[in-house]
């Protein structure tokens, strides 16, 4: 049976992977689902080991860098993104 | 000349300045919305060049007649002064049955002002959660990004679908994120959008009778949970926006930049 990556990307507060999750996405590449913007008004857990704990397995950390000068007040993306990922098998 | 009972207060001013956004429920008479409701389906709306006055824009039309509304020039001339320049509009039209959502984006490009433009969005009529409508993220207009950039995102906590009665108008900061939800009823969904850049110096344009309200300080420093650990640094940013609108450099929240500032010169 072929496998299909289901990916989950959590943003934590914090660098720490016990802490909150404040924005998630998800996308499926077992075509069995569509997500899309604003379809949950909560995340599918509440921390990113709370994920690990369900199976799904992180492939990407986030990295930790110094602001740049000048930039130490400024806002942009969001920091704390964690991708995981579950194999799924499909007829 | 806008009546001072229109203009926006000062708590209204910094909720704006906090969470990017402030909404104006059923303020647009029911005769006004079905007259503009024929327009955008027809689409008989004027398009002026960019940068035109707003002034003579739109005279003889139900959306004009709705932008020049008391509650609606109240916050125009609060937010971007009384004779404002029309940069835009767009008539967004989701289709009945539509189940994808639009991408999270912010609209144009990185915009570094503190000298900000506004955007209205109206609806025209009833605008349920099954048929949207638009979506936004409280407090995301100070964050430095290029339209859909932020394409990736799905959720946040605390993003807001705009679900309204007809006659409803929401007003945006330029750098609010948002997008358009999923029509999910068999109507064809309506909002129309109006970007508006000032002309005179966004300062004190407001009533500003309450401005040192001690409620104020409260408000900017309004946490909005997706912020996660960047909290302060939005209030920041909050800082640094209110002393543009107040012209008053030594305004703080919680000593925040009277902290960072503090540059000692004395000797013992």
């Amino acid at each position: 049976m072929p496998l299909r990556q289901k990916l989950l990307v959590l943003y934590a507060h914090s660098p720490d992977l016990k802490s909150r999750v404040v924005s998630w996405a998800t996308y499926d590449g077992t075509g069995n689902s569509s997500p899309t913007s604003g379809d949950e008004d909560k995340p599918p857990y509440g921390s990113v080991v709370a994920a690990m704990e369900d199976g799904w397995r992180v492939i990407q950390f986030p990295q930790q860098s110094m602001a740049h000068p000048g930039m130490e007040y400024h806002t942009s993306y969001l920091r704390y993104e964690y991708i995981l990922e579950q194999l799924e098998e499909i007829d | 000349m806008v009546a001072r009972e229109h203009l926006l207060d000062s708590k209204q001013m910094a909720q704006f300045v906090a969470d990017g956004y402030l909404r104006f429920d059923e303020v647009v008479p029911d005769e006004l919305n079905k007259a503009a409701y024929k327009q955008m389906e027809a689409g008989d709306i004027e398009r002026p060049g960019a940068g035109t006055k707003l002034g003579g824009v739109w005279q003889d039309s139900a959306i004009g007649q709705i932008i020049r509304l008391p509650q609606i020039q109240g916050a125009m001339a609060s937010l971007v002064g009384s004779d404002p320049l029309y940069d835009h509009h767009a008539v967004h039209i989701v289709q009945p049955s539509h189940k994808q959502g639009q991408v999270w984006h912010a609209d144009a490009i990185i915009d570094l002002r503190l000298d900000f433009d506004i955007q209205f969005f109206y609806f025209c009529h009833d605008t349920p959660r099954e048929m949207g409508g638009t979506m936004i993220l409280p407090g995301s207009q100070y964050r430095r990004v290029s339209e859909s950039d932020i394409g990736r995102y799905q959720n946040f906590l605390g993003q807001l679908p705009m679900v309204c009665k007809a006659g409803t108008v929401m007003v945006c900061h330029h750098g609010i994120w948002h997008c358009a939800q999923p029509n999910l009823t068999q109507d064809t969904r309506y909002m129309f959008k109006l970007r508006l850049n000032p002309t005179q110096k966004q300062e004190q344009l407001w009533n500003t009778d309450d401005v040192d309200a001690p409620e104020i300080g409260g408000i900017l420093g309004t946490n909005h949970e997706w912020y996660g650990n960047e909290s302060r640094i939005e209030v920041v940013n909050r800082i640094r926006q209110w002393r543009h609108l107040t012209g008053n450099e030594k305004f703080d929240v919680s000593y925040w930049m009277g902290r960072l500032e503090n540059a000692p010169s004395g000797t013992a």
